[in-house]
């Protein structure tokens, strides 16, 4: 059974690259991870193409969970699994959920070998709403 | 309403993309981020570019086409907002469309950018100038009288506050100005629209 993968997007590489520098040193590299950040242009920002790209570098056969920073990343990830299509599109899940934390936790969750619904829950834990 | 050829319609769309470039910017500098009139500019240019391959498609394709474009080269949330407008057009529209097939389509696509934005009419965006066009067209408006609407419509966002988007950080602050996905829009409507009256 594999790992759920993580996806982190933001609009600066660096909070996404530090993000995932994060995830690996308090989770471990069992978990299939990607990140992207920045508009593709050098500027702050995020690009579908390249979302769609780092969903294709931590697809796992269970699933793909992504964490986003804010409105613009989520618009643009839920477009990128718009865009992959189906049937893989039905196990991405943009989660609602704090980027740092979100891709700790979730990553953690997954490690553990839990599934695309638990992981997603355990991100969704860390929002407000 | 004749059809006017596609490419036609591609070439119409990236010219006035194009020549409003600085202005589209401008309105963006004022409460958004700055890069509106760039990012159009390069994601129509792009569609431009491939103007024959896109024209010789079927119209679905085609409109998938070039929302498939647009996502990849606009960039920003413009990219796939603009880009699910033609991509849910080319999901409805099919053959030679009349005034009906285009109305019920152009829901579908609000619908669409609405869902996509989270958003509604009435909170500064490119679905306050979209909305009056599908009223226009359903009440069986000229394409000029459509336009005109267009036009209206954008300007009237000056006086919105924005509720969704980098605008709606300012709040109140961001009334004043128009808004520039509802500018672009109407750009837009009025070079489709021209172009279906000339030809």
């Amino acid at each position: 059974m594999s790992n759920v993968g993580i996806v982190i997007v933001s609009h600066s590489p660096l909070v996404a690259e530090g993000t995932a520098d994060m995830v690996r040193q308090m989770v471990g590299d069992e978990v299939p991870l990607a990140w992207c950040g920045g508009n593709g242009h050098g500027g702050l920002g995020t690009s579908v193409e390249a979302i769609m790209g780092a969903i294709e570098k931590a697809w796992s056969e269970a699933g793909v969970a992504i964490l986003v920073d804010l409105g613009g990343a989520e618009t643009n990830s839920e477009m990128a699994v718009e865009m992959i299509g189906e049937p893989r599109s039905r196990r991405i899940v943009v989660c609602n959920a704090p980027i740092v934390e979100g891709a700790v936790m979730a990553a953690t969750e997954s490690s553990g070998g839990a599934s695309l619904k638990e992981v997603v829950a355990t991100a969704h834990e860390l929002s407000p709403s | 309403m004749a059809a006017p050829d596609f490419s036609q319609l591609i070439a119409a769309t990236a010219d006035t993309i194009a020549a409003h470039a600085d202005e589209l910017t401008a309105l963006d500098q004022a409460i958004g981020d700055g890069d509106h009139g760039l990012n159009m500019k390069r994601g129509f240019d792009a569609v431009r570019a491939e103007k024959a391959a896109i024209a010789a498609k079927p119209l679905p394709d085609a409109l998938k086409a070039i929302g498939t474009k647009l996502v990849m080269t606009v960039g920003g949330a413009s990219g796939p907002l603009f880009g699910t407008l033609f991509m849910a057009l080319g999901k409805e529209l099919s053959g030679t469309p009349d005034r009906a097939a285009l109305t019920a389509a152009l829901g579908k696509a609000i619908e669409a950018v609405s869902a996509r934005g989270k958003s509604q009419p009435g909170q500064k965006t490119m679905l306050d100038v979209l909305q009056p066009v599908y009223e226009a067209l359903a009440q069986g408006k000229t394409a000029g009288a459509i336009a005109d609407a267009a036009d209206r419509a954008a300007e009237a966002t000056v006086q919105m506050k924005a509720l969704r988007g980098r605008a709606s950080f300012l709040g109140e602050r961001s009334i004043g100005h128009m808004d520039a996905g509802a500018r672009s829009t109407a750009l837009l409507v009025r070079a489709v629209a021209e172009a279906i009256e000339g030809s």
